[in-house]
């Protein structure tokens, strides 16, 4: 603190003669005849005459200052800080929850999606053997149709077949009948038809 | 009688501008409680007004009150912890009103509150009967051992203590003449580099380019203040958490 009482009075004479405003070093001499002229003639910030103005003004400006900041600026800003505080928590909650049920809706749309794709699945594998089993029992009827064609067709042909062979023994009869008849005389159908018996069963 | 313009002391003069005089007291309203006046209102206007919103989403003046009222309490928890925050108001009060005097003592013609010991003094014994006050108020008599430090050897406990009480005795001075003084040399020195542009470019034209260099050094020094006086204010008061801090936990 004495460097500022020395700087102060070392300054202070350096100013008062400071026509030019230069060195501050160079008026000592001069000093004392100008302190008593000047106001005070101290430095101004040690100049005790004014600290109880400054005391008293500072006294009531801080106090003032004081109960301002703690009645109310303190108070405000603080609340202000909460209420971001609280309203982002909120929202974090909030975005936590919603975040949820986008889990959960994603969660049923792909059960529902598989349930539906089973059933879709079932659905068609039902078809596919109802429609299997319907030609199934088409193609069997069919089969059967065409097996009993078959079986009267092959009887048919045997009919037909017996028929023929016994007519080729009642004509090898009569053509033998009508042979003989050329080449030797007149035979008795009786005698023909046991020449051919006996040529077809030796023939066998 | 001094050249007002190249007067570096000048600038702390203290002049009366409403007589007032209670119980044989001088207590006038000068420039110095003009100033005072003024910073407690720009304050708040900036804190009341500025916050007055209360908006979710800060505009400009709320940015800035919330930013102080943030940075200081960080400042108060960290250092003296979550209890220290009932001592909110006065360190708030105290950065606020040390803050913006610093700053108003850099516009051209303002008057600098802070450069007067008397008011720095006032602020640190403010901040030291605070302390003491709580501190006995809180722990009794337990608030002495912050002069015995824990596990000091017996035979130098009697020196530690007495540079402890010296060092507790010495923080109110330290306090207050730091701030005191970084303002006042601040601004004589940027006063007589700025009058030396004065003297010189009433020199002729050597004159001009001459105080070309001390121009360029008020226009930096300038810059140097600024952050001083955002700087001493931030020291003043991380001091007061630190001394506070004390206060609540002593014996560490």
């Amino acid at each position: 603190m004495s460097w500022f009482i020395s700087q102060a009075n070392a300054q202070e004479p350096a100013i008062v003669p400071a026509e030019d405003g230069h060195a501050p070093t160079d008026a000592v001499g001069t000093t004392v005849a100008h302190e008593g002229g000047e106001h005070g003639g101290t430095f101004p910030p040690f100049d005790p005459s004014t600290f109880p103005s400054q005391l008293f003004w500072l006294a009531i400006v801080f106090i003032a200052l004081y109960v301002l900041m703690a009645k109310k600026v303190i108070p405000q800003i603080a609340g202000i800080l909460e209420a971001r505080a609280a309203k982002i928590a909120a929202d974090l909650v909030e975005a936590e929850k919603a975040k949820a049920d986008t889990d959960a809706s994603i969660a049923s749309y792909e059960a529902s999606l598989a349930a539906a794709r089973n059933k879709a699945n079932a659905i068609a594998h039902e078809t596919r053997s109802k429609v299997a089993h319907e030609i199934d029992g088409r193609r069997h009827a069919a089969e059967a149709q065409l097996a009993a064609k078959l079986t009267d067709t092959e009887k048919h042909i045997a009919d037909v077949k017996r028929i023929a062979l016994e007519h080729v023994s009642t004509i090898a009869t009569e053509t033998t009948e009508s042979v003989v008849e050329a080449l030797v005389g007149k035979v008795s159908r009786d005698e023909a038809a046991a020449a051919v018996a006996a040529v077809s069963a030796s023939k066998h | 009688m001094a050249d007002v313009r190249t007067d570096p002391i000048h600038q702390f003069g203290i002049q009366k501008l409403v007589d007032i005089n209670i119980d044989g007291y001088d207590v006038s309203f000068t420039n110095s409680s003009l100033f005072m006046v003024l910073v407690l209102a720009a304050i708040a206007l900036l804190l009341l007004w500025g916050s007055s919103s209360r908006a979710v989403v800060p505009g400009r003046a709320q940015t800035v009150a919330e930013l102080s009222y943030e940075f200081v309490a960080n400042t108060l928890r960290t250092t003296a912890g979550e209890s220290g925050m009932r001592f909110m108001p006065l360190v708030f009060s105290l950065f606020m009103f040390v803050l913006t005097a610093n700053i108003f003592g850099m516009v051209p013609y303002f008057f600098t509150v802070t450069s007067h010991i008397i008011v720095t003094a006032a602020l640190a014994l403010l901040v030291i009967f605070t302390v003491t006050i709580y501190g006995f108020y809180k722990n009794g008599t337990h608030f002495l051992k912050l002069f015995v430090p824990s596990g000091v050897p017996a035979a130098i406990v009697p020196l530690v203590t007495l540079i402890e009480i010296i060092s507790f005795l010495s923080r109110p001075l330290s306090l207050s003449v730091r701030l005191f003084a970084n303002m006042l040399a601040g601004h004589i020195t940027l006063k007589v580099f700025a009058g030396f542009v004065v003297t010189l470019t009433g020199l002729g034209a050597f004159g001009f380019l001459g105080a070309l260099l001390p121009l360029i050094m008020v226009v930096a020094l300038t810059a140097l203040e600024f952050l001083v006086a955002f700087l001493q204010a931030y020291v003043f008061t991380i001091l007061t958490c630190m001394y506070l801090n004390d206060a609540l936990h002593p014996g560490h």
